[in-house]
This record gives C-alpha cells, sequence and structure tokens, in this order.
C-alpha cells in the first residue's frame, strides 16, 4: 500500500498546472450542467419512495443521463471543444459525432428490444446482464484513459499519468473487471446456464485473498512505478486480468439461494465502478452517481442478508446449499391432511379475512394471473384479502411485488412482512403459494436449522392454512422440513400451483 | 477541481444515496435496481470522451464500443423500469359488493 504521505504529496499536483489538456476545466455551465444531471439522479431515486411519484422519477433520470450525454458531446467534439462558448459558431467533426451515433444506435437498439420483450420473471438475469455491461464498459473507459490519457486531462507535466489519476483509474478498471466476471456468473446462474450449485474449488479462501493481495500490491507498484505511459509496463494490465480472475472466482462457490444478494452487491460493484471512473475524469455526474449506485446496492444487500438472517461474510465466503439438504435425517412420514379444489373454495368463502403468501414457486408456475382472479371473486363474496411478501420471496429484491403487479394485483393490497405479522391471529386462512421457507416456524425454534434466525410469517396462528404444494416429497430452497405441512389446521392441496387455482376459481364460481 | 473537492461531493453524495435509498418502497426495490443500472451507465460520458478524442486509435475504439455497451443499458434500464413501473396501480376500482373491505 502507498504510505499515507506518499497520497497527500500525490494530491496536490494536478489541482493547479497542467491545465492545458485539462478537460474538466473548459467552462464552469460545463460543470454546473454535470451538477443538474447529478441532482436529476438523486431526484430519480426519491421518486421510487412511493410509486405514485415514481414515475416521475424515472424520467428525471432520462433528462439527466440526456443532459450529461449532450453536455459531454458538445465539449468533446473536436472542432467544439476548445473554443467552445456560448452563442459563438463552430463546426463539428462530423465524422467522429457519426460513429458515436451509429454506437449509441446499435447499443439503444439491443437495450431498448430487450427491455420490451423480458419476461418479468427473468428480471434478476436481464439486471445481472446489465451489470456486466457497466462493468465491462468501465474497464473500456479505464482502457482507453491509459492508452490516450491526454485525452482525458490525467496527464502529468512529466509526460506521465498523474499519480492520483493511476490509482483512480486503476481501481475503476479493477471494480469494473470484478462486477463484469462476476455478473456473467451470476447471470449464468440465474438463467439456468450454470447450475445453481456452489462450486468448491479447494483452497479457494487462500487463492481468493491472494489474488485479491496481488492486485493490491500490483495496483500500488503501477501507482509507484517512474514510467507509467501504456508500453512502458504490463502492470496495469495484469491488474485488469486479474480483476476479471478474482469477479469469476467470488461468485462460483456462491449458491443460487444467494443469488438476491449477489446480485444487489454487483449493483453496488457497478456504482464504485463508475464513481473510480469519475475521480479520473474528474466528473460530478460520475462521482454523485457512483455513490448513489454504490449506497443502494450496498442497502439492499444489507436488506437481503437480513432476510435470510445470513451475515455478508458468510454469503461472500460461499458453499451456502452445498450441505444443507445431505443433513436431512432418514424421513419418516408424518401425517397430514389432504384437501380438494372444493373444500379450499368452501373455507375461502366462508372466511372474512384471507391472507395470501406468494412464492417464487407461484411464478415459476405462472400462477399470479389466476391467484389475482381469485382474489377479486373472494373480494366479491366479500372477503379481506390482502398479500404478504417475504424480502426474499422472489430472485432479487422486491421481485414479487413486480409480479403481483405486472397480475394486475393494486399494490396497496400487498404487504411487506413486518407490517403485516401482526394480523395472522386474525385471519381466517393463510393461503401459502409457491412459498415454503418463509413460513417455517423452525426458523423460530430449531436452531439447528440451516435457516434458524431468518425472519419468517407466523402463519401457524391463522385458524386455517392452506399449502399449495406439487408434492410431499419436494422441500423449499434450504432443503429443510415444514412442521407447518402436519399442523391439524392446515390443508395441504397438493398439485400444480396454476392448476389448483383455477380448479379453486371453478369451485368458488358453482 | 482538487481532490479534496472531489472527494466532498463524493462523500456527501454517499450519505445522500444512504438516505435516499432507505426512503424507496421496499414494493420498488426491483425498479431501484433497474434505474440504479441505467443511470451508473453515466460512465458513457468517459466513453464519449474517449470517443471523440484525438489520437490514440485504440482508445478510440475501446472508447466506442463502450459507447455502445453503456447506451444498451441506458435505453435498457430506463425502458424496463418504465415498464415496470407502469403495472404498479392502485386499486382504483370501486368493487362491485364492497361490503367486507374497510
Amino acid at each position: 500500500m502507498a504510505s499515507h504521505t506518499d497520497y497527500i504529496v500525490a494530491l496536490t499536483p494536478p489541482s493547479m498546472g497542467t491545465g492545458a489538456e485539462a478537460v474538466h476545466a473548459v467552462n464552469p455551465w460545463v460543470a454546473v450542467a454535470y451538477l443538474v444531471s447529478g441532482v436529476l439522479f438523486i431526484l430519480a431515486l426519491r421518486g421510487l419512495s412511493s410509486p405514485a411519484t415514481s414515475r416521475a422519477g424515472n424520467r428525471f433520470g432520462m433528462l439527466g443521463m440526456l443532459l450529461a450525454v449532450v453536455t459531454t458531446l458538445v465539449t468533446h467534439i473536436p472542432g467544439a471543444g476548445e473554443s467552445y462558448t456560448w452563442g459563438s459558431s463552430f463546426v463539428l467533426d462530423t465524422s467522429t459525432l457519426f460513429e458515436i451515433l451509429i454506437a449509441i444506435a446499435i447499443g439503444g437498439t439491443i437495450g431498448f428490444v430487450t427491455a420490451r420483450r423480458i419476461q418479468m420473471t427473468a428480471m434478476p438475469q436481464l439486471v445481472a446482464a446489465f451489470h456486466s455491461l457497466v462493468g465491462l464498459a468501465a474497464v473500456l473507459v479505464a482502457v482507453a484513459a491509459y492508452l490516450n490519457p491526454g485525452a482525458f486531462g490525467i496527464l502529468g507535466t512529466d509526460g506521465n499519468i498523474l499519480t492520483v489519476s493511476r490509482i483512480e483509474m486503476t481501481l475503476g478498471a479493477a471494480i469494473g473487471a470484478i462486477t463484469f466476471s462476476g455478473s456473467v456468473i451470476a447471470f449464468a446462474k440465474l438463467n439456468g446456464n450454470m447450475s445453481g450449485a456452489p462450486i468448491i474449488l479447494p483452497a479457494r479462501h487462500v487463492i481468493n485473498l491472494g489474488t485479491l493481495a496481488a492486485i493490491v500490491v500490483l495496483t500500488g507498484m503501477f501507482t509507484a512505478s517512474g514510467q507509467a505511459g501504456p508500453g512502458e509496463n504490463n502492470l496495469f494490465w495484469v491488474v485488469v486480468a486479474l480483476s476479471f480472475a478474482i469477479g469469476f472466482l467470488l461468485i462460483i462457490p456462491i449458491g443460487g439461494a444467494d443469488m438476491p444478494v449477489v446480485v444487489s452487491m454487483l449493483n453496488s460493484y457497478s456504482g464504485w465502478a463508475a464513481a473510480a471512473m469519475g475521480f479520473t475524469l474528474h466528473n460530478t455526474a460520475m462521482i454523485i452517481t457512483g455513490a448513489l449506485v454504490g449506497s443502494s446496492g450496498a442497502i439492499l444487500s444489507y436488506i437481503m442478508c437480513r432476510a435470510m438472517n445470513r451475515s455478508f461474510i458468510s454469503v461472500i465466503a460461499g458453499g451456502f446449499g452445498a450441505t444443507a439438504s445431505a443433513g436431512g435425517e432418514a424421513k419418516e412420514q408424518r401425517p397430514y391432511k389432504r384437501g380438494s379444489a372444493e373444500d379450499a373454495a368452501f373455507l375461502l368463502k366462508e372466511a372474512d379475512n384471507v391472507i395470501i403468501i406468494p412464492g417464487y414457486g407461484m411464478a415459476v408456475a405462472q400462477a399470479q394471473h389466476v391467484l389475482r382472479e381469485m382474489g377479486d371473486i373472494l373480494k366479491e363474496h366479500g372477503v379481506n384479502v390482502k398479500y404478504a411478501i417475504h424480502p426474499v420471496a422472489g430472485r432479487m429484491p422486491g421481485h414479487m411485488n413486480v409480479l403481483l403487479a405486472e397480475a394486475n394485483v393494486p399494490y396497496d393490497e400487498v404487504f411487506e412482512l413486518e407490517d403485516i405479522n401482526h394480523e395472522f391471529s386474525q385471519c381466517d386462512v393463510a393461503f401459502i403459494i409457491g412459498a415454503n421457507d418463509v413460513v417455517n416456524p423452525a426458523a423460530k425454534t430449531d436452531k439447528s436449522s440451516p435457516i434458524y434466525g431468518m425472519p419468517v410469517f407466523d402463519v401457524e396462528k391463522a385458524k386455517t392454512i392452506m399449502f399449495i404444494k406439487r408434492s410431499m416429497s419436494g422441500v423449499g430452497y434450504s432443503g429443510v422440513d415444514n412442521d407447518v405441512f402436519y399442523l391439524d389446521q392446515t390443508m395441504m392441496l397438493l398439485a400444480d400451483a396454476k392448476k389448483m387455482v383455477e380448479e379453486i376459481n371453478k369451485a368458488l364460481a358453482d | 477541481m482538487d481532490f479534496i473537492s472531489i472527494l466532498s461531493i463524493f462523500v456527501m453524495a454517499c450519505f445522500v444515496g444512504y438516505y435516499v435509498v432507505w426512503s424507496v418502497t421496499p414494493a420498488l426495490h426491483t425498479p431501484l435496481m433497474s434505474v440504479t443500472n441505467a443511470i451508473s451507465s453515466v460512465i458513457v460520458v468517459g466513453a464519449l470522451i474517449a470517443s471523440a478524442a484525438a489520437g490514440a486509435s485504440g482508445a478510440k475504439w475501446f472508447g466506442l464500443v463502450a459507447v455502445a455497451l453503456a447506451s444498451v443499458n441506458i435505453f435498457g434500464g430506463f425502458a424496463v423500469t418504465a415498464r415496470m413501473l407502469a403495472m404498479y396501480k392502485k386499486k382504483e376500482r370501486p368493487a362491485p359488493k364492497v361490503e367486507g373491505q374497510s
């Protein structure tokens, strides 16, 4: 690590002098434009505090991006750059502009078409894929800055890249590379191109820590080396290569159940990569955005970890899901009650309060639309219907809310775990569809259970529990048996979720 | 701008991010992720600078590829966020039989 004093010394020169090529000292209005675009991004996130304001927020985000792109084009297209002042005439280098517009058109079309076609169930994969692109773009920008430092205004008077810029750009490239390869693995696991089971290399902790240490040491060496222009040494390239490798190594041992945390974490990394490049370019829009995205991903990872009662370190260390399923002792057959769709329909019609607990299994069975129809029929019978969502109900934070929204479930009928959990004691029917671990009381009572300590729904307090499940043999993601199956008030509805709900709807209509 | 000013902006933005993100309703965490994804593509600024710069042609091509990648994210991220947000509806229909609802 470079010592503290080295760093301070390194800081002073870039602030003054070297002005000739400094792109960030063009025009005060340019700095203001980037600042405004940063503020618009803050407003974009602020809008998400409620669904009512969220759409306006998204438009603020688009406006901010447009402003940032136009400002950059206006100030950097050759012919416009150095001499540009408001009102002055300038000659655009149209061929460069043309190339850039083609790149935007190609990327934009791919992005737009994908966004329109993607299934809502595939949202986690899409987000992982998008993260990988941000990561790769960050690497490419860092590489471009390394190859052509003059254009980025990071060339010192001695003809070398400024010391502080070397740290920033290497950091940006390294985080970007980790984001890229990590997201590619996360995408493959979520998309089913790769098994969700953790891949455990022997001595993986030693390998990972060694690689990370090598990245830090090499970054230090690159920063300290006298000649650090392109072609002088290969340290920069080695750091980038190792970072691609570590992103891959970090994610392969993490099991499918932990993917919500991983996707959030990679979201955070993509932000830090953008921030590091913002430092290199002295660009406020990039720094503000990077900080926002970085915090956002970090907070979402924390929320996901808390919802699974996992520590962040244990998720990163990986291996969860490799041992749990083997742990179950020889299963004895315990008695349970099986119900039919007609029984379920009868009880549901008689109920006053019904709480529906959907899990990812519901989305897999594509049962969300018939489920919403069931809710509508019950409401017509005067039943009070609510949906209860566990933070890990889907494959990423908030995923289940999107899936229900897609099925036209009004968002004010959907409640979070802590807001609805006390209502189960007054609830006549808890209707569990496609969920399992999130209603397992073992999380509260059995200290030896792998899910012990995870917050769960108190469904056992409900008068009747209806549990839709394909068969009695399968168990949840964590591989743990569930005592709720065998309770007196539990009615097991063994069938495909969609078929079962359709039959209940038919029985309700009669 | 000197390093300390930039660092100050960064630290302040981290705090702003912290409070703004905690105020996001959990129901919108997926759109939050897709929109942060879109805005983190502001890295396109760096890509545009590289593409527009004269000099090293390698850097220019890396820049153009980065512009294309970031554009996938910008257009895709905002479009998919808009698509999701359009689905969030309040219950507005006056419900045929209103009894059991309070």
